[in-house]
């Protein structure tokens, strides 16, 4: 027995992504949909403005024939599963062990004063929402933002303000290393090692 | 079968067995929190652990099966400091509030902490604190002391059948919850108290009111439904605190429904606690004398044939056959225990009867359910049938209710019946190829005006399908009264049926109704006539009553009750009734004596000898009956269109011990206006 507590405004998944939801179910048997959980809920969320909201759980809840507290289960355990509004944009700082060593607190202080909110937080138009995120998983190019799906690297104070304001500005910069003119996470100044194995010094091997 | 060793005893255990069950077999004790036999395995705890020789550590003996050659230690030191630091972990985050927790004397994590901890706690830090979940009116959450064993999780997943609750967040921060803060809406949501090893979830109408070695604890049986659950009383003085299951393994196994449990408070209130007399249209206090002299001079020179006594649900034996002696005495046969207006007859016992047994439910594989909701008439018997439609197919006729499981709707009418006797339908095929299908009739089709006729097609459909055979029986009643299979042993039925003697009262040839505990029909009807009302509670009954004799409670009298199987049992008297209140077979002997005819015992004792020899089959204290399938029961004949509904509606509030509860009042605001709110919610979004 499920008991609803949909109140906000209801959720529905528009009919192209309705059409990739049902890719996904393809994938499993029938009677083991319930697999699906995660990728449409991650769909969900993208078509939901950035958040899960209860009539967003419910509704997946339904579509995979699943108790809506075995949703909210999910839901709850993932942090990359919004459970609040966000803005437009959102700004996760990593904060972990290499990134703070690597000055992750600049980065913080710079969003935090680009913005004028706290982690956690929302700018007053909508516009922003910082969170702090555990390990983003690119520790060689300590610190990090990710933003979009995509990550902004090797930042400081300076770079993590042109970043913000270039958000700002409807700009984006090219994400990758901010400060240092290495590719991706190769070394600086160019390989240290293994010279004389690289086809063309400095790119791709 | 693999064969371990196990501190040196050698066990064989059957295949599929865990390296606990093992140990248990052994005779060795392991502890365990998540543990529990009758749910899945979730070996989250660590409190089972023991060491496995060429393993590297410790190992959980609950998720681990056995296999052959093990050896396992158990009290070795390795797992003595393995213990000890699981239950140091456990008890980071676990209060230490065990002087104003519930649990407390009868604690999980009291108890094995004792048992197996080492030196005091190292640990100093913060301490994680859970805001107060809400759970519904039954249970008192203090989630702060959970210790995410994830019993309740899977007792509602599992065994109830709703599932509400679930662990949300992770790690440090997780927390057992329902969803949204929504009730655990569960007919059964009671035991997840007993399952819970700390006091995370506590009995809350009994919140602070006593502690486990204040109590006086008597092994009982349940008459709030006809399952005859084996319970046990609580009581504190001349109260009865709380109810608790015992272990039945063929009839509830370890569970009891919520009504059983919790309509505890409805034995204080609404008592009848002394004799009443009408006079000027008021009920007035009067002596048992006065009630006796009022009753006999009615009764003077009244033919027999104007005198009718109709019982009740929650009658046990022995007062019903000294009704029965007292009013034969009287001249009269209008006796009738069939409030509801079932058809089924007193002549075949296998007619009225669950005739697969609770137990044989789960040798099932189809099974056909007929007007009725057992999630309501037998809460308890419901998980058996939900363990069935996972193994195979459960067809109902009737209203279409949440039974917590799938069941094929093939109408509801009478005309389903039929077309399925005449092989239509693709129900019929399953039906044909089940090895051990069954056939449950509840109060709803039994009920039915056209009750006769579903009786004859139960039963030629229960010969067609191969439901009887000669371990087999597949033809089963539902009842929802815990009297009436005792009633109907002793024949209190009439021929016309409840409806007969009430008609007999309108119409002036019925003057004299001794009435033994009804309250469930509309009583009004029998105005005209004197009515004689025994029972233990200010319900309906007496509101058309004229003599009010105060009876008392199943938990005050000692008493015999037959459950739906025909299984006889002997429930135990826990307190004394209220007042002037006595046992009901005494008030009727005093009674017979008054009127001139005095029955022929003067103790219980008697009275029992007295009624083996008359029904020898009631000295078969807890065993399961085999009656003979009878040629043919019930009445062939046309059939109309009106739908088979079921009777009960309103769970908690089906006795009178029930509706003067004020827990069970809650329940029932509680849980309806939880789903009513989530429908209006689900309109509005």
């Amino acid at each position: 027995m499920n008991i609803s507590v949909r109140n906000a405004e209801a959720f529905e998944f528009t009919p192209e992504n309705l059409k990739w939801a049902a890719g996904q179910l393809a994938k499993y048997p029938a009677s083991r949909k319930q697999s699906a959980v995660m990728p449409l809920l991650t769909k969900a969320q993208e078509q939901n403005n950035g958040w899960i909201s209860v009539p967003v759980m419910e509704y997946i809840a339904d579509m995979l024939e699943m108790p809506y507290i075995r949703v909210q289960e999910v839901v709850t355990f993932y942090t990359m599963y919004r459970q609040k509004p966000v803005g437009k944009h959102v700004i996760e700082v990593c904060t972990t062990t290499p990134c703070w060593l690597r000055g992750s607190d600049d980065v913080v202080a710079a969003c935090k004063d680009e913005l004028g909110i706290g982690f956690g937080e929302t700018t007053a138009d909508g516009e922003f929402t910082l969170l702090e995120v555990e390990c983003a998983g690119a520790c060689v190019n300590a610190p990090v933002i990710a933003y979009k799906e995509e990550y902004y690297e090797d930042l400081d104070n300076d770079s993590t303000r042109k970043f913000i304001r270039a958000i700002k500005n409807g700009d984006i910069i090219a994400p990758g290393p901010q400060t240092t003119d290495r590719h991706k996470s190769a070394p600086q100044g160019g390989p240290t090692t293994l010279k004389e194995f690289c086809a063309t010094p400095g790119g791709d091997s | 079968m693999p064969t371990l060793k196990i501190d040196g005893i050698e066990v064989e255990v059957e295949g599929g067995a865990t390296v606990l069950q093992a140990c248990e077999a052994a005779g060795v004790e392991i502890p365990r929190f998540c543990f529990h036999e009758r749910l899945s395995i979730s070996g989250n705890c660590r409190m089972c652990l023991v060491e496995m020789e060429k393993a590297p550590k410790l190992i959980a003996s609950c998720a681990m099966p056995a296999g052959e050659g093990m050896i396992i230690h158990t009290n070795s030191d390795k797992v003595k400091r393995g213990r000890e630091g699981v239950l140091e972990f456990t008890l980071m985050n676990h209060p230490l509030d065990c002087p104003v927790c519930d649990q407390g004397g009868e604690c999980d994590l009291q108890d094995q902490y004792i048992a197996y901890s080492g030196d005091d706690a190292r640990y100093e830090d913060e301490r994680r604190i859970v805001a107060k979940e809400d759970f519904g009116p039954l249970i008192k959450t203090v989630m702060t002391r959970c210790i995410h064993c994830t019993r309740c999780v899977r007792f509602a997943d599992e065994i109830a059948g709703v599932p509400a609750l679930g662990g949300i967040g992770r790690g440090d921060h997780m927390e057992i919850t329902t969803y949204q803060e929504q009730p655990f809406a569960s007919e059964l949501s009671g035991n997840v108290v007993d399952l819970c090893p700390v006091g995370a979830l506590t009995n809350k109408p009994y919140a602070f009111s006593a502690r486990p070695w204040e109590l006086k604890s008597t092994e009982t049986i349940d008459v709030h439904d006809a399952m005859g659950s084996s319970i046990r009383a609580d009581a504190r003085g001349r109260e009865v605190m709380r109810f608790l299951p015992r272990v039945h393994e063929d009839v509830n196994e370890e569970w009891i429904s919520d009504k059983t449990r919790q309509a505890v408070d409805g034995l204080k209130y609404n008592r009848l606690d002394q004799p009443y007399i009408r006079r000027d249209g008021k009920m007035q206090p009067a002596s048992w004398e006065e009630a006796f002299e009022a009753i006999s001079a009615k009764l003077k020179g009244v033919k027999g044939d104007k005198i009718a006594g109709i019982v009740g649900d929650l009658c046990d034996l022995e007062s019903m056959y000294a009704f029965k002696g007292l009013l034969n005495d009287l001249g009269s046969s209008a006796l009738e225990c069939r409030q509801d207006g079932a058809k089924y007859g007193g002549r075949h016992r296998a007619g009225y009867l669950f005739n697969t047994g609770i137990s044989g439910i789960d040798e099932a594989d189809a099974c056909l359910l007929v007007g009725t909701n057992p999630r309501k008439e037998a809460a308890v018997l419901n998980i058996r049938l939900r363990y069935l439609a996972k193994r195979g197919v459960i067809a109902s006729v009737g209203a279409v209710e949440n039974l917590t499981y799938p069941a094929v709707h093939l109408g509801d009418t009478v005309r389903a019946l039929e077309d399925l006797l005449a092989g239509k339908g693709k129900f019929a095929k399953s039906l044909k190829a089940a090895k051990k299908p069954m056939i449950i009739l509840g109060a709803g089709a039994v009920s039915h005006p056209d009750g006769a006729a579903v009786l004859k097609l139960a039963h030629d459909i229960a010969d067609k399908y191969g439901m009887i055979s000669k371990d087999w029986n597949g033809f089963n009643v539902l009842h929802h009264a815990a009297s009436r299979v005792g009633a109907m042993d002793l024949g209190l039925v009439s021929d016309k049926g409840m409806d007969g003697i009430l008609d007999g009262a309108e119409k002036g040839d019925i003057n004299i109704v001794f009435n033994l505990g009804v309250d469930e029909i509309d009583l009004s009807r029998l105005e005209k006539a004197f009515v004689i009302y025994q029972g233990s509670h200010g319900d309906e009954g007496v509101k058309y009553a004229d003599v009010i004799l105060p009876g008392v409670a199943y938990t005050e009298k000692p008493g015999t009750y037959i459950n739906m199987e025909g299984r006889v049992q002997k429930a135990q008297r826990v307190i004394f009734g209220p007042g002037e209140a006595r046992e009901d077979w005494t008030i009727l002997r005093a009674l017979s004596e008054k009127l001139g005819s005095r029955l022929p015992y003067d103790t219980i004792a008697q009275l029992r000898e007295k009624m083996q020899a008359d029904y020898p089959h009631f000295a078969n204290i807890d065993q399961l009956p085999n009656e003979d399938w009878p040629e043919s029961f019930g009445v062939a004949g046309k059939t109309s269109d009106a739908p088979i509904t079921n009777l009960i509606d309103d769970f908690y509030q089906t006795n009178p011990i029930a509706r003067s509860s004020k827990v069970m009042a809650e329940c029932r605001q509680a849980y309806e206006g939880a789903k009513f709110e989530a429908e209006a919610m689900v309109t509005n979004g």
